[in-house]
């Protein structure tokens, strides 16, 4: 176990994204495989992690203490980011991507790397979905929105329907749990969970496998060290898309 | 090394599978978790500390990795009472239940909720990062020994686990041992801080925390050689416990069996890969070892 002080990191670049999503750019860049995550500490409010859109950004949505602070930073703000953490997506051969609102983060290293063939992107709304003129640049990309402002009127679980999976030796996934439970069940039914990779959020706090605060049933899977990522066969009859442990613990339906 | 017999055991009124338990606060919030490292060959497991009331915890860092070990402020974080369904699939196994309170009577209502479920309980009057609990009673020996007398006369085994962080541990287990504690375990983590320099404030959330990992394991080995020549009640031995050679030498301070925590970090499998190496068909009785440091 070697040292892993967190590193002190200026922001340099706030990204609006969208209306709902930032890119923070900091002066550092951190080695990591497609998927994996940094625990970003925002000094004086509390740490959490977040996924790497690039080795020098994280892509952020405002959901909490962390993320509102954060929010609130401006360029030549410090930050400390400890990591890389968890396993990645590891594919290799043909990869779809399934993405939903801040879950197309994660995806975004595996775009860059040149590892996706096709993505399906959701979202709320036209505005909200991040990342399309990347995506488009790098893979063939289908688009969803819930209120029809683009691409196909409905969920991105719909878009499935418009590819082959048989084409895809691996399809990476990252959003909301309710999407992520959808695309599951759709793999299920077709035979083929096992080549699904879905990246998990979970509370955490260690990071580094110890305290048992993501802890999953039935397997007592730790998600920041076994995951984030778990291909489809092994959620099959566990505890996602039905519940969740906050930070006492106490579990709460999704 | 010291090769020994392997087979279950029975420390302070508790039966084991072997001498190697997972340490409290480490994977312990999860009955799943917990059974996890159960099947990966320890011999029992403590949970995580269980409270009066649910807990968030302090707010992050939680934990920073530094050499030789790890210093964590998690701030017992615990659902309560909802712990015990958790536990519902573990019942039979060797598992003992972590608990803290403010008080004695809490003590005793907290411990209520798992008498008669659990093989036993570890009272944590250690934990160095928690105002008005752990270690805030832990230092106090008075206030030990009533915790653990509230505990101790429901008739379920009580472990008492200590702190380090006092001038005289010998005097709080000594205590401990007066109050009906079935058996010590030495020691919970050393207070301690590391400063970001990049961001000129302490690391942890709470400014500080507790030092546990192979850093710490002289100081444990001497917290329990004091203890074994204070108290007559089994020691369980705890802090930086990483090898099988580590287990003997625990042994040979004057502990029954040890506690496994952050050596996890490395390998979650270090149950089953200390066993492998401390056990053998024609090894010796641990009895033969423990405490013989003392001669």
């Amino acid at each position: 176990m070697h040292e892993q002080m967190p590193a002190g990191v200026v922001i340099t670049d706030i990204v609006e994204e969208t209306p709902s999503i930032r890119t923070f750019v900091f002066d550092r860049e951190i080695a990591a495989r497609p998927g994996q995550f940094v625990m970003v500490w925002v000094p004086g409010v509390d740490e959490v992690p977040m996924a790497l859109s690039s080795p020098s950004s994280i892509t952020v949505q405002k959901v909490g203490d962390a993320t509102a602070a954060l929010f609130a930073m401006h360029e030549g703000d410090r930050i400390g980011v400890r990591g890389p953490y968890g396993n990645g997506f590891p594919v290799s051969g043909r990869t779809l991507a399934v993405g939903g609102g801040v879950g197309a983060s994660p995806l975004l290293p595996l775009v860059t790397a040149g590892q996706v063939d096709t993505f399906l992107l959701g979202a709320r709304t036209a505005s909200e979905l991040l990342f399309a003129e990347r995506i488009r640049d790098a893979a063939t990309l289908m688009v969803a929105t819930d209120d029809g402002t683009a691409g196909h009127h409905g969920f991105v679980t719909e878009l499935m329907a418009r590819v082959d999976l048989a084409d895809f030796n691996h399809i990476c996934v990252c959003g909301p749990e309710i999407m992520m439970t959808a695309v599951l069940a759709v793999l299920d039914r077709e035979g083929c969970a096992e080549r699904g990779l879905f990246s998990l959020h979970r509370y955490m706090k260690c990071g580094v496998g110890l305290c048992g605060s993501c802890c999953t049933d039935p397997h007592g899977l730790r998600v920041c060290r076994d995951g984030p990522v778990f291909s489809g066969d092994v959620l099959l009859d566990s505890e996602f898309g039905h519940y969740a442990r906050d930070a006492s613990g106490s579990r709460h339906r999704i | 090394m010291v090769a020994l017999y392997p087979g279950p055991i029975e420390v302070g009124g508790i039966r084991l599978r072997n001498h190697l338990l997972l340490a409290a606060g480490i994977l312990g919030t999860t009955g799943a978790s917990l059974a996890r490292i159960l099947a990966n060959g320890a011999g029992g497991v403590v949970t995580k500390s269980i409270g009066p009331s649910p807990k968030e915890g302090h707010p992050g860092p939680c934990l920073v990795v530094v050499d030789g070990g790890i210093i964590n402020a998690m701030g017992l974080p615990n659902p309560s009472a909802a712990f015990k369904d958790e536990l519902a699939a573990l019942q039979g196994e060797p598992v003992i239940v972590s608990i803290f309170a403010g008080t004695p009577e809490e003590f005793r209502t907290v411990a209520g909720w798992f008498a008669g479920t659990a093989s036993g309980l570890e009272l944590n009057l250690s934990c160095p990062h928690a105002e008005g609990y752990g270690a805030a009673i832990g230092s106090d020996p008075a206030l030990v020994e009533e915790c653990t007398r509230a505990v101790a006369s429901l008739g379920v085994p009580t472990w008492v686990k200590l702190t380090p962080n006092v001038a005289d541990i010998a005097e709080i287990g000594a205590a401990a041992e007066r109050g009906g504690a079935d058996a010590i375990v030495a020691v919970n983590t050393v207070k301690a801080m590391r400063i970001s320099t990049a961001l000129r404030r302490p690391v942890l959330g709470n400014r500080f925390g507790g030092l546990s990992g192979k850093a710490i394991f002289p100081v444990a080995v001497r917290c329990v050689y004091d203890l074994y020549e204070a108290c007559s009640i089994p020691i369980v031995g705890c802090g930086g416990v990483s090898t099988a050679d580590n287990v003997v030498e625990m042994m040979m301070a004057g502990a029954s069996a040890v506690e496994i925590g952050s050596a996890i970090i490395d390998d979650i499998g270090i149950f089953a890969a200390i066993a492998d190496e401390l056990y053998s068909s024609d090894g010796i009785d641990a009895g033969e070892i423990v405490g013989c440091a003392h001669a």
